[in-house]
């Protein structure tokens, strides 16, 4: 199951490890994707700091942390072809993993329904 | 600035029927994009034909007094300058308003166009610009605005198939030619130029009739419509300076490597030598030089470097050598490019400068603009 931010990413729960992509609402309205910049495995943010840029080709975009943890893994794949954000945001388009510092915070994101009603 | 105060072009009926996304700029409301996207508008255009809206640029006829064309070409050169009573009838050229200090108030066409100059400025500066030309040349010439027409821009190789079928006689055209053409029964005037660095052309078509003229051209498959966002990664391809980003009230034209605006017969030594506002200055700067230069830069990197992004001469060096004015990604070069000001010293292609970017520095060289080859219609 998704979970969403209001700042548009999303996140899927495996165990304690969440992969984290930006929306299809959010690809959308940033039209064609020319570069993604995404962070080091290892690194640890808090929620909502900056954690990888993505980069249309008028403006550069933030995603934030949706929660606390430590990066265990990026999409090699999205930084070769930035266009498979726009093809697949919440599929092959994923951008990074981390390991949540608390699972139990998901809680406190958007579920679909919510998500959903914020954009429309 | 609240959406509701937006101006619309005559074609905005038309990009709602395209499904072009709109936003605000220079206080119109003003399509990004269509669904096609930036790329893929991008590259038609250079390919095939983009067709743009610019209706929202000023269109500004100037008109002589006294009946005499050379009046007001005289009128204009205390403004610009541009050799405008040099320039012939049917004929279009750059020119730039400066002020005291040098600096550049705007870019813009000017056509001759038999008995009156058509002036064609930026939509930011439109308002401005009219008061600069009412406030200094009302005694001799009357300032119009062409509201009434809009301005669309047909650009790339296949522009003029598209647009002969229409009329003929812009085949034989060549670059920065405008003419008097009827089209669809329509007076237009079209000028053989653009902001694209392709072949093309900019039609000036009452604002009543653009939307049909528009669904003619784009029933030609060859033609798409194009965003702002396309034409900007165009012309920053093509090295061309946008006003506001590139050129400003206290960038010189020497500054901004646009000393081939400032022609032979306005400067020291010409038969009418300065007598625009700045003269001095800018005149004293293309035999002196200037401490600065816009060029071309390139990251050695995948990532774009934006306009605002501060230059230095070295990885760890404290001191701030210049600015990105424009930076993106160059649509056909697959690849980001920018422009910038660095001083004269670190000028020239090939030099590695570093550019900031989020925190760290990214390697970036100094280049030749433009970045594609431009394929006006010169012969």
């Amino acid at each position: 199951m998704l979970k969403f931010t209001a700042d548009h990413e999303w996140l899927r729960l495996d165990g304690e490890v969440a992969t984290v992509g930006i929306t299809d609402f959010a690809q959308d309205k940033l039209g064609d994707l020319v570069f993604v910049e995404l962070p080091k495995v290892g690194a640890k943010f808090a929620k909502g700091a900056a954690a990888a840029t993505v980069e249309s080709v008028k403006a550069a975009s933030d995603v934030y942390a949706p929660l606390s943890g430590e990066v265990t893994e990026v999409n090699a794949k999205v930084a070769a072809d930035p266009a498979l954000v726009n093809k697949a945001a919440t599929g092959e388009g994923w951008l990074f993993k981390m390991r949540l510092a608390n699972p139990a915070e998901a809680d406190g994101l958007l579920d679909e329904q919510a998500y959903k009603a914020l954009i429309d | 600035m609240a959406e509701a105060s937006l101006k619309r072009t005559p074609l905005h009926g038309l990009h709602l029927r395209l499904g072009a996304r709109m936003v605000p700029f220079a206080g119109y409301e003003m399509p990004v994009q269509y669904p096609d996207g930036i790329i893929k508008e991008h590259l038609h255009t250079r390919a095939a034909a983009g067709l743009f809206d610019v209706s929202h640029m000023g269109q500004i006829t100037l008109r002589p007094r006294s009946g005499a064309i050379a009046d007001a070409g005289r009128a204009l050169e205390t403004l610009v300058p541009a050799d405008v009573l040099g320039l012939a009838e049917g004929r279009q050229r750059y020119a730039l308003f400066t002020n005291a200090a040098g600096g550049i108030l705007d870019d813009l066409m000017v056509s001759h166009l038999g008995d009156h100059l058509r002036l064609v400025v930026n939509a930011a500066c439109k308002a401005a610009d009219e008061a600069h030309l009412r406030k200094h040349l009302s005694q001799s010439c009357s300032v119009e605005p062409l509201t009434d027409h809009a301005l669309i821009a047909l650009q790339g190789p296949r522009a003029e198939a598209a647009l002969a079928p229409l009329a003929p006689a812009i085949r034989s055209m060549r670059f920065m030619d405008v003419r008097a053409v009827s089209l669809m029964d329509e007076p237009c005037v079209i000028s053989r130029s653009g902001y694209t660095g392709e072949d093309g052309f900019e039609i000036s078509i009452a604002a009543d009739r653009a939307e049909a003229l528009c669904d003619i051209l784009l029933r030609n498959e060859n033609v798409r419509p194009a965003g702002l966002g396309a034409r900007d990664s165009l012309r920053l391809e093509a090295g061309l300076c946008l006003y506001g980003s590139d050129l400003d009230a206290q960038t010189t034209p020497l500054e901004a490597a646009l000393e081939w605006a400032i022609a032979k017969a306005r400067r020291r030594g010409g038969e009418r030598a300065g007598g625009f506002p700045g003269a001095e200055l800018i005149l004293g700067q293309i035999e002196h030089g200037a401490l600065r230069r816009r060029v071309g830069l390139k990251p050695e990197g995948r990532a774009p470097v934006r306009g605002g992004a501060s230059l230095f001469a070295s990885e760890d060096a404290a001191a701030l050598i210049g600015t990105v004015t424009s930076g993106g990604f160059g649509v056909s070069l697959g690849a980001p490019i920018a422009m910038g000001y660095v001083p004269v010293a670190q000028a020239l292609p090939g030099q590695r400068l570093f550019a900031e970017l989020r925190g760290r520095r990214e390697a970036v060289g100094v280049c030749e603009l433009p970045f594609v080859p431009l394929h006006y219609k010169r012969g």
